[in-house]
């Protein structure tokens, strides 16, 4: 019998950790091509233009995506298991973080 | 009136000695009907061979849960409208636990791991003297209070993909049993109780996907409970008192 788990919590777990896993499989890229910043500078600059190919942007918002989604689902594990608090107080926590970031990301967007 | 007369009913036939297959029922269609008054009508009238357990049919003695269209359910108290699919229903026995046979499972393992995380009460007096006084007001006697209405249905057990995935997990129900026992005054070893559940297999296996808290029947929240374990075990490695 195909099991039935779709609710917001089991979800909010699932994403959790695909996120976690994309960011573990990006991260050893990462570094490796920031060593060139220290080796072999024009290395990293050829490798740098590579991020105006419209692929590579796309796959730039992808990385910020999961990252802002393990960041905050990151928060939201710490708040369920660390805080004794009530349902309604949780929510109310989680409107007022999504506000302050929803706030200070509009700053800056039109700072930069 | 339903709009047709008869539910299409697959049910999980087999155990250890014989295999497990799917059966279908047509059974007769009524306004007001549960999951186990379908899987009785089914016994009663079509195959009486076919094995399932109940006892109360209130929802108080946590015997009849079984798998529903994927969902571990009380059956006694799941009304057929509220789960139908089109006009199918698929039953099963509880997940993660062992098949006797077609909806029965075997229910040791649950129970086992219940005593395993120390769910027995320890006193603090003999019953020669008088009963403690409780407050039933404080933080503490509250939280005990919001978990002891559990009726040993293990339907979270049968929903948690952590029990799934690691056969020595305890479980949401024995875990939420340790925590009530740990807010109850009247418990004279604490410690004993954080042991049992702070190990292999205990209260930081979980990773907190909340279907405990999602399926219980009566609305308990063991999810809360297994975070409150996992506050009070690291409470005290860090060497905080309680």
């Amino acid at each position: 019998m195909k099991v039935a788990r779709a609710h917001p919590l089991w979800l909010a777990y699932l994403l959790h950790r695909l996120s976690g896993l994309g960011l573990a499989v990006f991260l050893p890229l990462h570094f490796w091509v920031l060593s060139y910043a220290l080796n072999d500078a024009a290395k990293l600059d050829a490798f740098l233009t590579l991020t105006e190919m419209p692929l590579v942007k796309a796959a730039e918002f992808g990385l910020v995506f999961l990252l802002a989604v393990h960041f905050f689902g990151g928060l939201r594990l710490i708040a369920l298991e660390w805080l004794p608090w009530s349902a309604p107080q949780k929510t109310w926590a989680a409107l007022a973080v999504a506000g302050s970031f929803l706030v200070s990301t509009t700053f800056l967007l039109q700072a930069i | 009136m339903p709009e047709r007369d008869h539910l299409t009913v697959t049910v999980q036939r087999g155990g250890p000695n014989e295999p497990l297959r799917p059966q279908t029922f047509e059974v007769p269609a009524y306004e007001n009907q549960t999951v186990l008054d379908v899987v009785s009508w089914i016994q009663q009238n079509a195959d009486p061979t076919l094995t399932y357990r109940f006892a109360c049919r209130v929802g108080m003695c946590g015997s009849c849960a079984m798998m529903v269209n994927g969902v571990p359910r009380w059956t006694c108290r799941t009304h057929v409208s509220k789960v139908l699919d089109g006009n199918a229903i698929e039953v099963g026995p509880l997940r993660n636990l062992p098949v006797i046979k077609d909806l029965a499972a075997d229910m040791d393992p649950f129970f086992d791991k219940w005593v395993a995380a120390e769910g027995q009460h320890h006193p603090t007096r003999t019953r020669d003297e008088d009963i403690a006084p409780i407050d039933p007001v404080t933080d503490e006697r509250q939280a005990a209070n919001a978990g002891i209405e559990c009726i040993n249905c293990s339907v979270c057990y049968s929903a948690c993909d952590t029990v799934a995935g690691n056969p020595d997990y305890l479980g949401p129900a024995a875990l939420q049993r340790a925590w009530t026992l740990y807010n109850d005054a009247k418990d004279a070893d604490r410690n004993a109780i954080l042991d049992a559940v702070s190990g292999k297999g205990g209260c930081h296996s979980c990773h907190s996907m909340g279907s405990c808290t999602a399926y219980c029947p009566n609305e308990l929240d063991p999810l809360s409970a297994i975070a409150g374990l996992k506050r009070a075990t690291a409470k005290r490695f860090f060497g905080g008192r309680k």
